[in-house]
This record gives C-alpha cells, structure tokens and sequence, in this order.
C-alpha cells in the first residue's frame, strides 16, 4: 500500500530524513518510535505533503500514485490521514462546518453522493458514539481553547468520520489520560480492516498494549534504524535507545520513557 | 507548489469572471449634460416636481458645498475628481412613472433578474420588499399593498417628497445636516432619489426592507438619499445591495442614510456592498463616498448597522451612532474586504449623550493582495453620558505579504463613569492552518475561506439568513486567487 525508498528530506537546507525505507502493506499496523527530534513527525508531515519540506531523493508510492506529485488535498482524497501531534486552532469555525466539508469533499472525489445535513449528522453522530464523545464537541469551534488531550480526540473523531485508507498518528497518545488513550485505541481499532494501514508514531509502550502493532520501527538521525516486531517496544521500554547504534545518541536530548513535555516549545509556533 | 501550470490556468479563469455584475444595460437613457451648477439642481428639483422647500434645502446645500474642500484626513488615495465631468441626473427614458411592475422598462426587469434581485413579487418568496434603483431612479417596490396595510410607508423618496412632504420635511438633514461633510453636502444638493421608509408607532414590520442601487450610465454619479424614521416602539430591518458595471473610469458615489429611531424604537441596517472594485491594477471601480448615520432619538431605542464591504475602489464610510435617548443602544459590525489596489477607510463613530448609553463595534479588515484597509472609530461620552459603555473589538486578517492594515481609535471621554474598552489582533492567514485544511481533503480555496469565514463570524451571524449566504459567496468570489 505504502512504500517508501530512500527518502531524503531537507528543511531550510538542513538533511532531516537521511534515507528512510519502509513497506506498509494493507491490513498492518506499524509503530514508529525513536527520539525526540530525528524525524518522526516530519516523515508524517512529508507523507500529508507539507510544503517548504523539500525531498532531495528517494520515492514513496501509495496505491500506485507517486504520492509526491499529489496536493495534499489530492492526497486525502486518496484516503491519506495525518492525526497532527500539535492540531491547529481555526476560530470561528465549527467542528461540525469543517467535518461536513471534509467528508464531502472526499466523498466527491470517490464519486459518491454529498451527504446532506441529516444524513451527516446522523453520520458523525455514530461516530462520536463510538468515541463516547460528546455532541457539544461539534458546534464548538475547531480546537479553539481545547485542552491538549482534546485536541487529540478530535483528531481522532475526523479520522473516524473520514475512515481513511492510511491513517498517520503523530503522538496522538502524548499528554493522554488513561480514559482517553482508550478511546484513541478504540477509535484505532474500530477502523482496522484488511484493506487499511496505521502508522502510529508513539513514544510509549502503553498504546501500543491497546493497538498491537505487527511492526515496530525505530527512527534515528533521520534514518529507520532497527525494525522489529511489537516485542522490539518492550525491549526499548526497557532499555531506551542507547543501546541501538552508538551514532544514535547525539539525538537523544532526554529520557524518553520520562515525561517528555506533551505539548512542547514547538506550540508556539503554531 | 506542484503544478504551477494548473494553478495559473486556474487563477486566469477566476480572473476572468472575477466581477459577474460587471454588465452594462442597453437602455435609453435621460441625462443631463455634465457640469454642476445652480442651473442643474434646479432642474434634477422640476424633473422631480419637488416643493419649494425641497429647491431650496438643495441651493443651500450648493451653495455651503462651494465654501468646502475635500477631506484629507483620510487613508485613501485618488487622484482629483472632476466634479464638473459627472452627469448628475441620469435616469432611463420611460414613458412616465411605473404605477406598477407591468409599465416598467423590460429590459430593466432582466436587469434586475440578472443580479438575482426578486422583483417580481411572485418570485419574492424569501418576503423581502424590494426597492431597486437604476442610476437615479427608484424603478419599483415590491409588496407595497401589504405593507401599507401595517400604515408601512416603503416607497421611493421621489415618491415620499410628492405624498408625505410633511414627514420628509421634518425628518431630512436632522440627523444628517446638509452642512455636514463635503460628500453629505454635495449629495443634499444633487440626490436623486433612494428610500425612504416610515413604521408607525408599535408596528413590527414584518419582513426585509431591501433596496438594490445599481449605477448603469456612464460618467454619472449616483447621489442616493435614504431616510428611515422608526416610530415610537417600531422595529424595522432593512438591506442594501450595491453593484455597478465594470468601466474603465472611476465612478463617484456619493450616498447619504439617515436613520432615526425613536423612544423603545428599533432599527437594523444591512449592508453588503459590492460595487465594482476596478480591475486587478486599479483602473477603473467606484468611489464610495458615504455618509450613514443614525440617531437614537428616545430612550431605549437601539440602531444597530451591519455592514459587508467587498466593492468599490475607495470606500469611505462610517456607519454612526447617535446615542441621545437614555438606556439607547448602538452597533456596528463590518467586514470590509480589499483586495488588488482596493482601498477601505471605514469605521463608525458611536456619540454617547444620554445617560446608561451602551454601543458596541466588532470590525474584521481583511486585506488580500495590495489592498489597504483602515479602521478608524470614534468612541466619544459626552459629559452626560453618565455610565456610558463601549466596547470595540478590531481585527485585521492579512492574506498577502503586500497588502495593509490600520487601526485608528480615537477615545474622548468626558465622563468618569464610562467605561471604554478597545481590543485589536491582526493575524496573517497561516500557512500551517491551510495545510491543516487541505491535509482534510479540502481545497486551498476551500480552505481560505472556511478560515475567512470563521474570522467574520461574529458579523455574519448578525446578517439575516440570505444575506449572510450572499455575503459569505461574496467574500469567496472577491478572495478567489487571493493566496500563493
Ligand atoms: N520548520 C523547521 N525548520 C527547521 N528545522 C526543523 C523544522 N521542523 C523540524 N525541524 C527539525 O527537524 C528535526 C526533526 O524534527 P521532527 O519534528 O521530525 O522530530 P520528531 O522525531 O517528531 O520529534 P518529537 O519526538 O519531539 O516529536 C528536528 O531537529 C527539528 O528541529
Ligand atoms: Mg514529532
């Protein structure tokens, strides 16, 4: 479904991805893991097709398209769904506006009817259900004063309603309650299907007890260093990344098991 | 971005339609030769058969005009008018004045039709009365039967000088004098018609009052005036839609509104104005002068103004408040869009005089392109304002690295129980916010004006249903290409 060859990504002309090489076959669940800034969120952010990342070599074909030359909204037409790690603020603008938008928009470009507004009520409803979420969440304005975990669930919520083909998930589980990273898990697990993938960037073992992965990948200066199965995130639980490639340890810039700041300094750039 | 080409043929296309009312209507027309003089103000008067009070109110206004200059003060830029180059009366031949929609003019009718205006009282099925003026002209008004049933007067203000030239007599220039402002003055001097309405005491009136001005000639100004005096405990909502064709040569408007609304009284007045705004290098587009202005002339009474601002080349405009009555309440709420070489200076200014007088300002600059935009407000309490309250919230949204906004508060106070507050935010449209959009299957255009909207949606919500769908496409329309 997913393949990624030798990609090469630079930002502001400082080499961030330095050859990643990654196979996401339909029906999989892969985990990526490594530290604090080698790379996880700007693979993800590459895959949605972030601009001013600039991809110096290597290829990624999804379905069959050069997922490179898409839009990004072309991309999510083609059932790509990137769950940010910092979700954006859009005042004024309800969850609900924005939801029906979306849903809308990839239902045209799959050639199905757009819904209309009791249908898609209808629609996100059952979802929400499903995240035992609450129907305020809806007319509220899109993570406008959200707090941090709520954030989170919303992205998963959109997910829900536009039950994606290749769903991403940066961190979705940082700065989670025990209650929430169920959801997220249920959200996760309620979409599995032998015709879709998950990529689940996390930094903690705990989510990956809810959603087995049949993967697990560690990402490291910028390059996948070691891949394994779900044992392989115990085994870093335990031991942390040090132990993995001596070269890896420059990019370490804190325990990682610790506490790392959920919402981190990067915020502020948003 | 990746595909430059598709982009561009893209963008072409939305150049191309950007101004869909820029059409021009093939009538014959009545107009007087160019120039202004004692000559032309009375002969626009005899053309009206106006009263003797009327003749004289415009010779006065002519004459105080040519003690004036232009404003200065203003953030806009033009180069000088010509005022003796503007026909001043410009009206489409017909045989006599309409009684009624099957003597008017045809043509004028598809006119309408075409900028989606229902003037056929069968097609009105949203219930919006509508009075449309062609030029200088007032060509018709619907659902008059049924408003005249309520004691509703809702008619043109040719109309109204002819069969209440008491009302008219006692409500023209006092809220508004002609001594006013160059623009108001020239305008009490040459108006050619407008609306003008009248709701009796404590009649609700029950649907939209809306008048279309539609500038079609060439060369000529359009020179509105409308009066509307909410009676005691009345309440009455009214819009107002603009568009002009599309012409290499600026035209002037110059317009004056005047409301009054007395004791428990209250009016709301909708604008969305869309008058052709020159093209993308700033040739050509209206110059929208504008004086509008209400008073709260009892207590309790309340004005409030909405306005969309998407036209025009220059806008001037200043929506005001008059808060005499005690307890009064004033409004206003505006976005005003420019985008290419669009220039906007608008704002209001609320005059605090009766006691517990409370206004409130929500303005949303966007500014796109070269466009420049300025707030500027006044927020004055006289010394009897005792417990005035203000509150005034201003923010600019930028789309572009070329474009500009300013903010002008000016603040007297001359009461220590007022209390004023000013807030201002400006924020640039952000990339992070578009990508989050697209990353939802939306489109970049989508994307800007889902974020466009959710900026304006404390003044959208203020708009009735249809307007605010209208002003929402409006905006859409004036954006499109707006970004990258
Ligand atoms: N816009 C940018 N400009 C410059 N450098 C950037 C930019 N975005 C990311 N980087 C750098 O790229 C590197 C990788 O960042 P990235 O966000 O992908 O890390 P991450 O693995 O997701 O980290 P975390 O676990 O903290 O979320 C970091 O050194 C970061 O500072
Ligand atoms: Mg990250």
């Amino acid at each position: 479904m997913l393949h990624i060859e030798n990609l090469h990504v630079s930002i502001d002309g400082k080499s961030i991805l330095t050859g990643i090489d990654l196979d996401v076959k339909a029906g999989e669940v892969h985990a990526i893991m490594g530290p604090n800034g080698s790379g996880k969120s700007t693979l993800a952010q590459v895959l949605a097709g972030r601009e001013g990342y600039v991809v110096t070599a290597g290829s990624v074909r999804y379905l069959g398209h050069d997922l490179l030359a898409l839009e990004p909204e072309q991309r999510a037409r083609a059932g790509v769904f990137l769950a940010f790690q910092y979700p954006l603020e859009i005042p004024g603008v309800a969850n609900v506006q924005l939801l029906r938008a979306a849903l809308n928009n990839l239902r045209r470009a799959r050639g199905e009817n757009e819904l209309d507004a009791m249908d898609f009520l209808d629609t996100v409803k059952s979802k929400l259900a499903l995240l035992g979420m609450d129907d305020s969440f809806l007319y509220r304005a899109v993570n406008e004063g959200f707090s941090g975990g709520e954030k989170k669930r919303n992205e998963i919520l959109q997910m829900a309603v536009l039950e994606p083909r290749l769903a991403i998930l940066d961190e979705t589980d940082s700065g989670l309650d025990i209650d929430a990273l169920k959801t997220v898990a249920h959200g996760v697990n309620a979409l599995k299907h032998p015709e879709r993938a998950v990529i689940l960037v996390t930094h903690y073992q705990r989510l990956l007890n809810y959603i087995v992965p049949d993967h697990v990948h560690v990402l490291a200066g910028g390059r996948i260093v070691r891949s394994g199965d779900a044992r392989l995130a115990l085994e870093l639980e335990d031991k942390g990344y040090g132990w993995l490639a001596p070269d890896v340890q420059g990019n370490v810039q804190g325990d990682v098991q610790g506490d790392v700041p959920m919402e981190a300094p990067r915020e502020g750039r948003l | 971005m990746a595909y430059p080409e598709t982009r561009n043929a893209e963008v072409e296309r939305r150049v191309a339609d950007e101004y869909r009312w820029g059409f021009v209507t093939d009538i014959e027309q009545e107009t007087v030769p160019k120039g202004l003089n004692e000559d032309v103000i009375r002969l626009i008067s005899a053309k009206k058969h106006e009263p003797e009070f009327m003749l004289d109110w415009r010779l006065r206004a002519y004459r105080h005009w040519l003690t004036l200059t232009e404003p200065t003060w203003s953030s806009v830029h033009h180069p000088p008018i010509d005022y003796q180059d503007i026909h001043y009366y410009s009206a489409p031949k017909t045989r006599a004045q309409p009684k009624d929609l099957s003597e008017v003019d045809p043509e004028l009718l598809r006119t309408y039709e075409k900028l989606g205006i229902p003037l056929q009282e069968r097609e009105a099925l949203a219930g919006v009365a509508v009075d449309a003026v062609f030029d200088s002209v007032s060509v018709a008004t619907t659902f008059k039967d049924k408003l005249e049933s309520l004691g509703i007067i809702f008619c043109s203000f040719s109309e109204a000088v002819q069969k209440y030239p008491e009302l008219v007599r006692h409500y023209l220039g006092s809220v508004v004098p002609y001594t006013d402002n160059y623009f108001a003055t020239l305008n009490s001097a040459v108006f050619t018609d407008g609306s003008f309405v009248y709701v009796p005491k404590g009649v609700r009136c029950p649907m939209e009052l809306s008048t279309y001005f539609r500038i079609n000639a060439k060369n000529s100004g359009q020179f509105e005036r409308t009066l509307i005096i909410a009676d005691e405990g009345a309440y009455v909502s009214y819009l107002e839609g603009c568009t002009a064709p599309m012409r290499d040569e600026n035209q002037l408007h110059a317009a004056v509104v005047e409301l009054i609304a007395l004791t428990d009284a209250r009016i709301k007045y909708s604008t969305v104005q869309n008058w052709y705004p020159g093209d993308a290098e700033g040739r050509g587009g209206i110059y929208n002068f504008v004086t509008k202005r209400g008073e709260c002339r009892g207590d309790r009474a309340h004005i409030s103004w909405t306005q969309v601002e998407t036209g025009s080349a220059i806008t001037w405009k200043y929506p005001s408040c008059i808060l005499r009555g005690d307890d009064s309440v004033g409004e206003f709420y505006s976005v005003a869009l420019t985008n290419h070489r669009q220039q906007a200076d608008t704002g209001t200014k609320m005059i605090h005089i009766g006691r517990n007088t409370r206004s409130s300002i929500v303005s949303k600059g966007i500014s796109a392109g070269f466009g420049s935009n300025a707030y500027r407000g006044l927020v004055k309490v006289l010394p009897s304002a005792a417990n005035a309250r203000n509150h005034t919230q201003c923010d600019s949204l930028l789309m572009s690295d070329h474009c500009a906004a300013h903010t002008f508060p000016y603040i007297e106070v001359k009461h220590p129980s007022a209390r004023v507050e000013h807030e201002a935010t400006t924020s640039k449209i952000g990339d992070d916010q578009l990508f989050y959009l697209r990353s939802r299957g939306l489109s970049e255009e989508d994307a800007v004006n889902l974020i466009v909207n959710g900026f304006c949606k404390e003044v959208f919500k203020e708009l009735p249903m249809e307007f605010a769908v209208e002003a929402q496409k409006l905006l859409a329309v004036s954006l499109e290409g707006a970004i990258g």
